[in-house]
């Protein structure tokens, strides 16, 4: 009789622990986000919250904007001729720092004998990621704010930035069922391991793309209506990329009363908005658009260059570098010197043009949690 | 007196197995024989088999094997008949429905959602034969057909979900797909896609219902238990020969709570809870995307859902100069 109940007992305990390596043990912090009693919470586990990357101290003080222009002082300065040499060569050792592997140095871009030379695809590609960054910086403060993004925000010290996606399958619709996953169901990291479409890249980030929402807008079906169930479970995969992003919960943009709701959700939700914007417009207009640029063994299984999601910035931080801005440091790198040298008073407004400037002002609001009394 | 409250039936009998009437002229026999399992005694009956399969099991058990080799093919397939990844990603794999492009279709490629359909066809004639067995089966030992009508509730809120719902859509694309991760996304895309279906009234009562035979089993397994050192536990006799362990039964509750189910009504209150979760499910289901499309406006619109401060968040698609 007692055998039996220690052999139960033994056994339950055993189950006990082994249900139990699937927990994250130690303490967790919750704070509250929104409203109380809607579960509006974010749980964070401090052992496996991801940590900033170091921020290295700039190569030297960044030097006054005179002299002669980086145009005047060299040859095939392409995008930043406007800046001066100056600075110009300031934000070069300051690359070097953030991008170039050490053994490489200058010469990881450049022809130690011929400087202006665009033989090495690494200077090609690092002139047209300074278009990029001025144009993050300068288009989409609704996202990045004041605090801007510089090279190292996402290469933070390695030559390709340690997180980027290319496509997963094969374009085209395979045929057969051998191996064919169907886009779906495996455990996929992209997707916090959900069995949900595993690609949300291409699907949503490819590319410049239109509002990705699947709820209904109306009470009753519409004809306007045509999201499918299985359009969810894509845009639920994408959902599940921006979190593991973020390293947050749905409820730091979400209220899980209605996901689609606006005035429930939080303020970050509109700035994820623009964000998914932003990553569309990158990827398509200066990431893309250097797939002939890009040797082989810099691409994708499938050819396609190495692109960038919220992952490449963020690395598991609701702020990339906790929120540390080094575009003082770097100040080249805010906005091209054209649009620098009309002084404008407030940072929103260096946006180029009216939509630009809507962008840019858009009240991205309720940054306060409300009712968190 | 401890003795009386255990998890195991402490009694069990040895003789010759039960092995039942004779069967009527050209039925299939019983099979399997019979013998004594100590341990599955501990849990219920000692005696296990004969089983009366007949044409109805086995046609039930054919179809049913059918349906979940083609379901594990398809995913064995999938991981390219790797046996490491098969049971690696076991819990990951499914078998799709066909996608939206195919609409309600009758013949979709193999490859892409044609299997799903064979597999779903093939599972539903499988409970349908083994419902209509349980049917049959109750007939010839002279009993209620409840267990029929239980089952078919269960039955009910598949189809509709399979079947029933899908064709109403005009979209293969709607069903659930065979997988064990799968179909859990599936439910959670489904409650995103129509607005949150704990706001669907029909599924509040699936809920109310499912919680509710859990607590009524636990109800009347803990009372047949606490009065089983009086015989609580024949039930069946209780009810017509009411003795001290249904008495007690009874005031303990009436007396706890003011009201008190006798020992057949109890039975009742499980069995109606229990079938009511499904069909009151199936038809929370039969109504998503076909009557209502989002159930939080719909809760909004007949005044249930809650109201929380507005966040003063504004869609930035509704801001002009959002094209991009």
């Amino acid at each position: 009789m007692n055998g039996y109940r220690h052999a139960a007992a033994a056994g339950a305990a055993l189950g006990s622990l082994i249900l139990l390596t699937g927990c994250e043990l130690g303490p967790k912090t919750v704070s509250q986000v929104g409203y109380r009693g809607a579960g509006l919470n974010q749980i964070n586990d401090p052992d496996s919250t991801a940590k900033a990357s170091a921020i290295p101290a700039p190569p030297y003080a960044v030097p006054e904007d005179s002299g002669p222009l980086a145009s005047e002082s060299y040859q095939n300065v392409q995008v930043l001729g406007g800046v001066s040499a100056e600075r110009f060569n300031h934000l070069m050792a300051a690359i070097t720092q953030w991008v170039a592997p050490p053994a490489e140095g200058c010469n990881y871009c450049h022809n130690p004998n011929n400087l202006a030379s665009d033989e090495k695809y690494t200077k090609i590609v690092a002139r047209r990621m300074i278009q990029m960054t001025w144009n993050i910086n300068t288009k989409y403060a609704s996202h990045v704010k004041q605090t801007g993004v510089t090279c190292y925000t996402c290469h933070a010290g390695n030559a390709v930035p340690k997180n980027m996606w290319a496509m997963s399958d094969a374009p085209g619709t395979p045929t057969r069922i051998r191996g064919n996953k169907f886009g779906q169901n495996a455990p996929n990291p992209a997707v916090g391991y959900a069995s949900l479409p595993y690609d949300p890249f291409a699907a949503y980030l490819g590319q410049k793309n239109d509002n990705i929402r699947v709820a209904s807008k109306t009470v009753y079906p519409t004809a306007a209506q045509t999201a499918s169930t299985k359009d969810a479970e894509s845009t639920y995969g994408l959902m599940m990329h921006m979190s593991t992003a973020l390293g947050v919960n749905c409820t730091y943009c979400h209220n899980s009363q209605s996901f689609s709701s606006w005035p429930l959700s939080r303020g970050q939700r509109a700035t994820a908005w623009y964000g998914l914007r932003m990553v569309g417009e990158t990827n398509a207009e200066y990431i893309t658009s250097l797939q002939n640029v890009f040797p082989a063994y810099r691409k994708g299984p499938h050819g396609d260059v190495y692109k960038v999601n919220c992952t490449t910035c963020h690395q598991g931080l609701n702020k990339p570098l906790n929120g540390v801005s080094m575009l003082p440091d770097n100040p080249v790198l805010r906005a091209p010197p054209a649009m620098r040298a009309a002084a404008l008073p407030g940072p929103a407004d260096n946006a180029a043009d009216p939509a630009d400037a809507a962008n840019a002002t858009a009240p991205v609001g309720g940054t306060q949690p409300v009712g968190t009394e | 007196m401890a003795r009386y409250q255990n998890i195991f039936t402490q009694v069990q009998l040895r003789a010759a197995p039960e092995m039942g009437p004779a069967l009527p002229p050209g039925s299939f026999p019983r099979i399997g024989g019979a013998g004594f399992n100590y341990w599955m005694g501990k849990f219920g009956n000692a005696q296990i088999g004969p089983i009366y399969l007949g044409t109805l099991g086995m046609a039930s058990l054919a179809c049913g094997l059918l349906a979940f080799e083609i379901i594990g093919l398809n995913m064995w397939a999938s991981v390219n008949w790797d046996p490491v990844q098969f049971v690696r990603q076991l819990f990951w794999l499914a078998l799709e429905p066909p996608a939206p492009k195919y609409g309600f279709q009758m013949f979709v490629p193999l490859a892409e959602g044609g299997w799903w359909q064979i597999a779903g066809f093939l599972m539903t004639t499988s409970v349908l034969l083994w419902a209509a067995r349980t049917y049959r089966r109750a007939k010839e030992l002279g009993m209620g057909t409840h267990i029929f009508w239980a089952f078919m509730s269960a039955i009910w809120l598949m189809v509709v979900l399979g079947f029933i719902r899908p064709m109403l859509m005009g979209s293969w694309a709607e069903a659930v797909p065979f997988g064990i991760f799968p179909h859990l996304d599936w439910t959670a895309a489904f409650s995103i896609r129509y607005g949150n279906l704990f706001y669907n009234p029909f599924h509040c009562l699936s809920i109310a219902f499912l919680y509710g035979s859990t607590l009524l089993f636990a109800m009347h397994g803990a009372t047949i238990l606490a009065v089983g050192r009086y015989g609580g536990e024949r039930e069946i006799e209780q009810i017509t020969d009411r003795g001290t362990a249904s008495e007690r039964a009874a005031l303990f509750w009436r007396w706890t709570m003011g009201f008190n189910a006798t020992m057949e009504s109890i039975h009742r209150w499980a069995w109606w809870f229990a079938v009511l979760t499904p069909l009151t499910g199936g038809i929370g289901i039969l109504l998503t995307g076909t009557v209502v499309d989002n159930w939080y406006l719909w809760a909004i619109d007949h005044g249930y859902a809650p109201s929380y401060p507005a966040s003063g968040t504004i869609d930035p698609a509704t801001l002009p100069g959002a094209g991009q």
